[in-house]
């Protein structure tokens, strides 16, 4: 090899400019914050959300309908990774608005490392977001994940944060391990980790079945354990509990968006080949995620505790959809299916980031407001406030007209469409269970008389998202059409097996 | 036509003025809240009338159509329509939410915008499933119209109330959730439609038709409520407040039995023609089995309840029999159990009120106290009981009629409503009504305010009215329900 066939090419940067912008911006901030002598950290905190508004920006100027690969084919920018970016950063912003006055009442976590960490765990999600390799998901998926271990960490005089810290970094470290072991025996039996490569591999049938099957279980568990679906979610309630709300909030909604993407890229464009195997342990996972969420989450008289159960119930939902896209080795039903997938994660982030901001709204220094009892009389205390959480648990049970309905009928339509009559059959008498204890919520707060008659004290921008997020289940309710045609256009312009 | 959008108006008219309502905040502002919910109920029923002023008899087709793109994702149309069948409910339904609105006027006192507005929602949530023409916007109405019923019962009802709104909402959505999979399985045999009309002409083999009715005959008969699945009703009925009866009685139950003409009936025919023969048996024993446990019951509106399931137990039997007759009896029988129910839960409403109880034990003499309440309160147990020149009478008396011709024993088995109808009731009305004066409290008991009397007086007039002449109620739905018998002998398989 002589000199000349050794230059380096500068890759292209461009697709990956948010990237980079976030990274730069995370470093700048850590050090900013060393000159921050302001106690409530606006500076930091504001730097922070301009980032993110910078990152949109910069994805908005970017996005296009071309698939573009970068980095050696390891990075890829594509309409669905515009989309979920961006609707990342919105998650992002709203977590850190509703977050900011819970994180100010308490002296241990009102500092810069809860910003610094959040914007370190969204390069990771939108590193995962843009796999275009699956050492790129890996990559991403530990940056996210060791970001959130000391989030959940932050309180650390709280021997419940502590307890649910060391149980995820324990267990996400197992997980991660299942991971890349899944993915030494791909690189076995295929030769490459290029999602591309090895989907082309795999169509040209230049693979040992039974090695890749064997890694696959690796990876599906690996999924299953990031997702929190049974019976890999033994972490989930116990890490939603510990950890703080406002932490709970963000892991509770944003990250769900970087699984879906991964388990786009991973299976539907790497492995479609093997659907068949991987859409029956789907299948599998999802029937008990949902049986086991919804029964436990009767159980729970703690409200992260039990929306940790009903998260596992609906990451259930999310792999029936994603288990009916491939029927017989026909994928005409997969654009239907991934696309009801996506629609079916957007709808849950919103809702879900807006009952957690519900939390931190009635929460107060000193004061959790984690238990369910503590939710009595709501609406004696504020009927508007209540309204938003009574229309926000029919949402995450799926009542018309709120848009929790649309996704539950989006994913059901597909599992009809691919013929899985039972499955859906099954899925609806489990969230007949599932409706009885958000119907609870709504019980405690409209029939029962207050045990606490405080007024709420939050800032007016939170009062203010926070109604516009219950609303927007309702809007969205009554006119779900666009949002359903934006997912259905994403996954159209980044699933790779429609060609 | 192209006149205005009637039926979009009296689904978002009464909506909207809950909303209004609502934004009274509150119960300060509770007089503001009634009037205003008054006027938003009273208008919602004043733009129900042109249906049928501007009605075209001659006509099976379905008029007022309005359709509009919804979500084209999933071609989903937001598509309305009313033919014979359907358009007599929205003025029901419209009329029977101003009774409800007076009949709480004075009795509520807390969350009063609140109570006034859930009604109102309901109402026009109510309209838009009997106009719903897509499956979807069906379904999407159907199930929304648990939730302020759900409320209700769970803030304003009685002690039991929390367990009562469970088994309510619980009980009917297990039904509906299996309606949607028959639904979605209906759009995908269709070939991506979701609307009714296209399903009426989709063939599907019979064990389709089978599956398909089954499910839906889970979600229908848990509304309707059909014996074994009525449970819920009972404890429902005795723990709402008295609006919430009204509307559970007069209107909610209609749903299911409107399922089944717009639903089971034509898209299932040969499966309904098939399995005919469970639903009249479970109408049967709805109708006498279901009577004799009213005989027993101790608390008026459990009587009443149960008197309820009786009589949706003939409209079944009636629509099962797949005559023109019967079929017409049996929707004559729904608007008329409608006004009757709605007036006796109304009546139980106004004793309650007064001695804050429902035991039948409690009273007795009540006629020496309140005259022109006893009177009112015999003429609807008459009714009740189906006498003649009462508008209960026409409806039994024409599903028996048809009863007869298909078979006698079960119009024989049907008939003894008639016995055990005035069995319970009467007997009921003997025990509150007549007699001595039992306690003190009945001796101090006032008569009835010119409101209640006007509630009352409405209600009867339509009662007495319709039995004297139901011609114009049964002469709108002639061409639907003949239509839809045509439709019903043609076989779906091919």
């Amino acid at each position: 090899m002589t000199l000349a066939e050794m230059q380096f090419v500068l890759p292209d940067l461009r697709p990956a400019a948010a990237e980079l912008f976030v990274l730069a911006m995370s470093c700048l901030i850590l050090i900013v914050d060393l000159f921050v002598k302001d106690p409530r950290r606006t500076a930091v905190f504001a730097l922070t959300i301009l980032t993110l508004l910078g990152a949109a920006f910069v994805t908005w100027a970017g996005a296009s309908g071309e698939v573009v690969y970068t980095f050696s084919n390891m990075y890829v920018h594509d309409f669905m990774a515009d989309v979920l970016k961006l609707l990342l950063y919105l998650t992002v912003i709203v977590v850190l608005f509703y977050a900011r006055a819970y994180l100010l009442a308490r002296p241990l976590l009102g500092r810069s490392e809860f910003y610094t960490l959040t914007l370190f765990a969204t390069l990771g999600m939108m590193v995962m977001i843009s796999a275009g390799h699956f050492l790129t998901i890996y990559l991403g998926i530990e940056l996210l994940s060791l970001s959130l271990y000391a989030m959940v960490a932050l309180d650390r005089d709280s021997p419940t944060a502590a307890e649910a810290a060391m149980k995820y970094l324990v267990l996400g470290a197992l997980a991660s391990g299942l991971l890349l072991y899944g993915m030494s025996m791909v690189y076995g039996a295929v030769g490459s980790l290029e999602i591309a490569e090895v989907a082309e591999r795999l169509q040209a049938g230049q693979a040992n079945h039974t090695i890749l099957v064997f890694g696959l279980v690796f990876l599906v568990a690996g999924i299953a354990f990031k997702l929190g679906v049974v019976p890999f979610h033994m972490w989930i309630p116990d890490v939603y509990h510990g950890a703080p709300t406002a932490v709970t909030l963000f892991l509770g909604t944003a990250p769900k968006l970087a699984a879906f993407a991964i388990v786009i890229r991973m299976l539907a464009n790497g492995l479609i080949v093997l659907s068949h195997d991987w859409q029956m342990m789907l299948i599998l996972l999802a029937v008990l995620s949902i049986g086991i969420g919804n029964i436990a989450a009767i159980a729970q008289h703690n409200m992260k505790r039990m929306l940790a159960y009903s998260a596992i119930a609906h990451m259930g939902f999310l792999l029936l959809a994603l288990a009916s896209g491939v029927v017989g080795g026909d994928a005409r039903y997969a654009l239907n299916a991934y696309s009801s997938a996506m629609f079916y994660i957007v709808v849950y982030v919103l809702s879900s980031a807006g009952t957690f901001g519900m939390i931190l709204l009635l929460s107060r220094a000193g004061f959790e407001a984690d238990n369910i009892d503590d939710y009595k009389g709501l609406n004696r205390r504020n009927p508007w406030f209540a309204a938003m959480l009574m229309m926000l648990m029919f949402s995450m049970a799926g009542i018309p007209f709120f848009v929790g309905f649309f996704a539950k009928f989006a994913v059901l339509q597909a599992v009809v469409a691919a013929g899985y009559l039972w499955l859906a059959i099954v899925a609806v008498l489990l969230s007949v269970v599932g409706a009885f204890y958000y119907l609870r919520i709504v019980k405690l707060m409209y029939f029962d008389a207050p045990a606490d008659a405080s007024p709420i004290h939050a800032p007016l921008e939170v009062k203010l998202l926070i109604s516009l997020n219950g609303l927007a289940v309702a809007v969205l309710g009554l006119f779900p059409d666009i949002l359903m045609w934006f997912c259905l256009l994403a996954v159209r312009l980044s699933l790779t097996i429609l060609g | 036509m192209s006149e205005a959008p009637l039926l979009s108006l009296a689904i978002w008219i009464p909506i909207l003025a809950g909303l209004a309502v609502l934004a009274t905040g509150g119960d300060r502002n509770a007089p503001l809240a009634r009037v205003l919910a008054l006027a938003g109920a009273l208008v919602g029923f004043a733009v129900t009338l042109p249906l049928y002023t501007g009605f075209d008899t001659s006509t099976p087709a379905m008029q007022f159509v309005e359709q509009h793109r919804w979500i084209s994702r999933f071609n989903i149309e937001y598509l309305l329509g009313v033919d014979g069948i359907s358009m007599l409910f929205l003025i029901l339904n419209s009329f029977i939410t101003v009774i409800v609105i007076l009949a709480g006027w004075q009795v509520i006192d807390s969350k009063v915008a609140q109570y006034n507005a859930a009604f109102l929602i309901m109402s026009g949530l109510l309209n838009g499933i009997f106009s719903a023409l897509d499956g979807v916007l069906f379904y999407v109405f159907f199930e929304a119209s648990l939730i302020p019923l759900y409320l209700i019962i769970g803030i304003w009802g009685g002690a039991n109330r929390v367990y009562a709104a469970f088994k309510f909402f619980l009980y009917t959505l297990l039904g509906s959730l299996l309606l949607l999979i028959a639904l979605l399985y209906l759009f995908f045999a269709s070939g991506g439609s979701f609307s009714i009309l296209d399903w009426h002409q989709t063939s599907l083999s019979l064990r389709e038709q089978v599956w398909i009715f089954l499910a839906f005959l889970v979600a229908f008969a848990v509304k309707i409520p059909m014996w074994p699945v009525h449970t819920w009703l009972p404890d429902a009925h005795v723990e709402a407040p008295t609006g919430g009866s009204i509307v559970l009685a007069a209107i909610a139950l209609k749903l299911g039995a409107y399922g089944f003409v717009r639903f089971s009936l034509p898209i299932t025919p040969d499966a309904s023609h098939e399995l005919s023969g469970l639903i009249v048996a479970l109408s049967l024993i709805a109708i006498v089995y279901i009577g004799f446990v009213a005989l027993v019951q101790e608390d008026m509106k459990k009587l009443v309840a149960y008197s309820s399931i009786a009589h949706m137990g003939f409209v079944t039997l009636g629509f099962f029999i797949f005559s023109a007759i019967g079929i017409e009896g049996a929707l004559i029988q729904m608007i008329s159990h409608g006004f009757i129910s709605g007036a006796m839960f109304f009546c139980i409403g106004v004793m309650y009120d007064r001695m804050h109880s429902r035991r039948i034990a409690d009273y007795g003499g009540v006629v020496n106290t309140m005259p022109k309440f006893a009177a009112f309160f015999m003429l609807f147990a008459m009714a009740n009981a189906g006498l003649p020149a009462t508008s209960g009478f026409v409806g039994e008396f024409m599903v028996i009629l048809g009863a007869v011709q298909s078979n006698f024993w079960v119009a024989f088995a049907a008939a003894t409503t008639l016995i055990l109808g005035a069995a319970y009731t009467l007997w009921m009305v003997k025990r509150v009504v007549f007699g001595k004066v039992a306690n003190d409290k009945v001796a101090a008991l006032n008569d009835i305010n010119a409101r209640e009397f006007t509630i009352l007086a409405l209600l009867a007039a339509t009662v007495i009215g319709m039995g004297l002449y139901p011609q114009p109620f049964s002469e709108v739905m002639h061409s639907s329900v003949n239509e839809l018998l045509r439709h019903i002998a043609v076989s779906k398989i091919q």
